[in-house]
């Protein structure tokens, strides 16, 4: 790949902002000043390299600058947006925004402009943001990855698997972006990511690797790729386990699952408002090892994995959900907010007022040391991954999990969940993991299994994930819970 | 006005770099959504996409590139940068790939539409919604929702093998939810579908549905659900309504016949298939009253269209006949690879993604009953429909899904409502425990598929019938 192709969607400062300024001045033109619109011009370049039976079958990049416009004119509001970004389609857009906003009908529930504010500084780069040239973090390399960089991981990943059959992906994804209103609020930033998922196979047991990273040169396929291997070979000759209620160790790839949906069900702000979460403000729910932060801007040298501001506008900045078993916050976006006479958090997303305002970097946080002294690292040939050993040393009897998949709510307000493992069950006996398990389904209350008294121990490593479908990433380390409902297992 | 230059620039740009096989697609779509909340317009939006994606295969390893730019220099563009990630790909190479044939040529198809659902006033639309879940409201709900989406979209192929096929595929759909809250428990009742009815065709199929006309009936049975007793926990007889079965067909049969899923393509995410290939022509899937068809040409159903995004003609085919699997779901390189004779399922959700195995329309073929013969058969069971919720592993096997209704049948009479139904099983074990078949078939349409890394939204229908299933565990809770 030439220089010139690889650059030509990198190192466009400014160009989003003007842009945005663009549609808003056309508004203003059209409309008159009495319009109130606000405009988030975001230019994604995604690259994806896929892998499949040890070979990369589907290798894939696209580079595309989404310009969307919310208006709100005579008590009434529209949303549109757009790919065609020449003065003819944005004009298009700009009309076709006001005569849906003309024809719609009134908007009791607008939430009103966000106001000018300045962006929060990251809490591990200093000077970022507003307008500074400074970014969060960005790292210049990875926006600029080749293919052959990726399909180098990818290869690294399959040597390592020794022989076992690989599969899974590697990709980077570079984001610029910026929001204009006619409030007056403007605001630009920059954001990249890179993350390897990836299983190896042996005999019908699939072991797993993954990790996020602000940086691709922090993804080393070939450890990855030993580690899935490892887990694999593990894994062979399962047995058959009954259901009942198990003590478990969830591996950071199985938090994530929990995280996700307490993100989506729980801590959204939309769901609380409509009395459709579990949350209380101010109530002891959880255990007091258990704190919970959305950290969108990065923190403790980790770059910044998101935009520094909301497609409101709305600058984002840390928020601590749950601080010591305490629920202390939802996310909200401005109508949400409103709703709850609250105040927005920063997680404004194109589709939050339809599915609510999502908490997308979350974290939970490790423990301060290990819950067990001197403990021996790890079996490297084992299944356990040294995040999670402290934990699985003190289990007396119980499972090792290492993902769940396909988790659906059954009961929203309690969220209830069944859902399936993935990627390795081991039964542990005194501290050891004596068999592996084949995969069973579970149905339980995420709240329930975190509740005060059923967290046995929190990890003291954390390790970042992506999220298998959305642009979520979570920072999670290895979690004991007391009790977990398995409901079914391979025979149904 | 034409957008086939272009593609043909981006695919004649592949070739001369290298590549002995591409294809591109030009695509334009529009969409509009409105969200209604208790009786006020909560969302109004919609958006236009136009762009150009290439696919390039050089020696046996793939590449894929796509710009927002339709024009001949950008199609240039993306069809060089296709052939270079290409080129990349084969660091990790892997076996020659072959692709069957496609039925190559020129011809244009759009689907069947009445009323074209967005020259429909916006006004008339909302005021739809307004009023659904005004009515909803009225009746007792404590919190209605409605929705409607529409999806235009004009698409423009060109391949190496002498592809030029244009088409124009109008989608929308539209339904209604009614919630109650009690303490600590929220029911919930939908209509005509957990999230509303699609298909492509024009706005006559919103009119069809009768939004105003149900809502109510669903805001009186969410608050009696509240009340209602729980779905007894056990194994018994199970009666699903054709609804719940539309999305048990997607998840446990249209998934599973996946050929890239069976191939091991899906792996790591999506996962595999529990059919093995061997066993394809002998494998009993399910009882002999179970026949499932893969048909894109089913019209006004959601999984149809002219051409796959490969350019092979939409062709109906047996999946399952007489219980026994027979067919997949394939393109033409994996159908090359498992060494069958036909693609015809390969589709991508816009012209940015890489088009890929998707489900069509995958339906079950309906039978000799009416739902209320059914009924009038079952000494003891549940009936149970409307999908809550759903979960499948991996391989598509052990399934659990939760249901918005049930009712207890006894002595053939449908009795007292039930709340929180659910029910689990084994694919292949649920399937041949089906004994009794309705006739009243319905093409219901799933708008929501995902797939595939980056993730794809694909559009798929299902047509099902109510039926009637032995010796299933129901009631699971946690």
């Amino acid at each position: 790949m030439s220089a010139t192709d690889r650059d030509a969607t990198i190192g466009r400062t400014g160009a989003e902002l003007d842009l945005a300024a663009r549609v808003v001045e056309l508004v203003r033109r059209v409309a008159g000043p009495a319009a109130e619109a606000e405009v988030m011009v975001r230019h994604n370049a995604e690259a994806l390299t896929r892998f499949a039976n040890s070979m990369i079958h589907q290798n894939v990049a696209d580079a595309a600058t989404t310009v969307r416009l919310r208006l709100h004119l005579d008590g009434r509001t529209a949303a549109g947006s757009t790919t065609v970004t020449d003065l003819g389609g944005l004009t298009a857009l700009v009309e076709r925004t006001i005569a849906a906003v003309r024809l719609s009908p009134p908007d009791a529930t607008w939430p009103g402009l966000t106001p000018p504010s300045p962006l929060h500084r990251s809490a591990g780069y200093h000077g970022s943001g507003e307008h500074s040239g400074l970014d969060f973090g960005f790292d210049e390399a990875t926006a600029r990855a080749t293919p052959a960089e990726r399909a180098e991981r990818v290869r690294d990943f399959v040597r390592a698997a020794g022989g076992l059959e690989t599969a899974g992906y590697c990709r980077t994804v570079y984001t610029s972006a910026a929001f204009a209103n006619t409030a007056g609020q403007a605001v630009e930033g920059r954001a990249v990511e890179a993350a390897m998922d990836g299983i190896a196979r042996l005999n019908g047991s699939d072991g797993v690797a993954r990790q996020a990273a602000g940086r691709l040169a922090g993804l080393d396929g070939a450890v990855l790729g030993a580690r899935a291997a490892a887990k694999a070979r593990a894994g062979e000759r399962p047995v058959e386990l009954p259901p009942g209620r198990y003590e478990v160790v969830f591996e950071p790839g199985a938090v994530a699952d929990l995280l996700d949906n307490l993100s989506w069900f729980g801590f959204n702000g939309r769901a609380y408002a409509q009395r459709q979460s579990f949350a209380e403000l101010g109530a002891d729910q959880f255990d007091p090892s258990v704190t919970l932060v959305d950290e969108p801007l990065g923190s403790r040298d980790e770059p910044a994995p998101g935009l520094p501001f909301d497609v409101e506008g709305t600058p984002r900045e840390s928020l601590v959900l749950v601080r010591e078993g305490v629920t202390k916050a939802v996310t909200h976006d401005r109508g949400s907010a409103a709703e709850a006479g609250a105040t927005s958090t920063g997680h404004a997303s194109e589709g939050s007022r339809t599915w609510g305002p999502i908490a997308t970097h979350l974290r939970l946080e490790a423990s301060q040391a290990a819950t067990v002294e001197s403990v021996p690292p790890a079996d490297p040939a084992g299944p356990t991954a040294e995040s999670a050993r402290p934990l699985v040393a003190r289990m007396e009897r119980g499972l090792l999990i290492t993902d769940l998949w396909y988790t659906r709510v059954l009961d929203q307000k309690a969220l209830v969940v069944t859902g399936l493992t993935r990627n390795g069950v081991w039964l542990v006996e005194d501290g050891e993991v004596v068999a592996a398990v084949s995969n069973m389904r579970f149905t339980q209350s995420y709240p329930q299994a975190l509740a005060p008294g059923m967290v046995l121990g929190i990890g003291s490593e954390s390790v970042l994930l992506p999220a298998r479908w959305s642009g979520t990433r979570f920072a999670a380390p290895a979690v004991h819970l007391a009790s977990w409902n398995i409901t079914g297992n391979a025979s149904g | 006005m034409s957008h086939f230059d272009e593609a043909y620039a981006a695919v004649q740009a592949a070739l001369d770099a290298g590549a002995r096989y591409a294809d591109a697609r030009v695509m334009v779509q529009r969409t509009e959504s409105m969200t209604a909340r208790d009786g006020a317009v909560e969302d109004l939006s919609s958006a236009e996409s136009a762009g150009l994606g290439v696919r390039a295969l050089v020696g046996s390893s793939w590449g894929f590139y796509a710009l927002p730019d339709i024009s001949d220099a950008a199609g240039r563009a993306a069809g060089r940068r296709a052939a270079q990630i290409a080129a990349a790909s084969a660091m990790v190479p892997g076996p020659p790939i072959d692709l069957v044939p496609a039925g190559a040529g020129a011809a244009t198809w759009a689907s069947t539409c009445e009323i074209d659902p967005l020259s429909v006033p916006l006004s008339a639309k909302g005021d739809l919604l307004v009023g659904a879940t005004a009515a909803a409201r009225d009746a007792g709900a404590d919190l209605a929702e409605g929705i409607y989406q529409i999806w235009d979209t004009r698409k423009w192929f060109v391949s190496s093998d002498g592809h030029r096929i244009d088409q124009h595929i109008r989608e929308c759909g539209a339904g209604v939810t009614a919630s109650a809250f009690g303490d600590g428990e929220i029911q919930r009742r939908s209509w005509p579908s957990h999230r509303g009815q699609y298909g492509t065709r024009g706005w006559e199929l919103v009119d069809e549905i009768d939004l105003m006309g149900h809502a109510p009936r669903m805001a009186e049975e969410a608050r009696a659900l509240l009340t209602a007793p729980l779905c007894p926990a056990g194994e018994t007889t199970l009666v699903l309504g054709g609804e719940q079965l539309a999305l048990q067909i997607h998840e446990s049969v249209g998934h599973a016949i996946e050929l890239d899923r069976i191939l091991g393509w899906e792996a790591a995410f999506a996962g595999t298939s529990w059919l093995d290939l061997e066993k394809l022509g002998s494998l009993r899937y399910g009882s002999d009253l179970m026949n499932i068809t893969i048909d894109p040409t089913i019209p006004g159903a959601l999984g149809s269209f002219g051409f796959d995004d490969e350019g092979t003609p939409a062709a109906k085919r047996d999946a399952v006949r007489d219980g026994i699997w027979v067919g997949v779901l394939a393109g033409r390189d994996s159908a090359a690879v498992a060494g069958l004779d036909y693609g015809g399922s390969v589709r991508s959700d816009g012209w940015a993604r890489l088009p890929m195995v998707r489900m069509t329309n995958v339906g079950l073929e309906p039978g000799p009953h009416t739902l209320d013969e059914i009924i009038a058969a079952t000494d003891d069971g549940v009936f149970m429909d409307v999908n809550r919720s759903w979960s499948i592993d991996d391989r598509r096997l052990n399934f659990q899904f939760g249901c918005e209704i049930g009712y207890e049948i006894k002595n053939g009479k449908r009795g007292r409502m039930l709340r929180n139904p659910t029910y689990t099983g084994i694919g292949p074990s649920f399937w041949q425990s089906m004994d009794m078949l309705s006739s009243e078939s319905i093409a219901w349409g799933t708008p929501n598929c995902g797939k595939g890394q980056p993730g794809q939204i694909g559009h798929t229908g299902h047509p099902a019938a109510p039926a009637r299933f032995r010796n299933v565990r129901v009631g699971v809770r946690g």
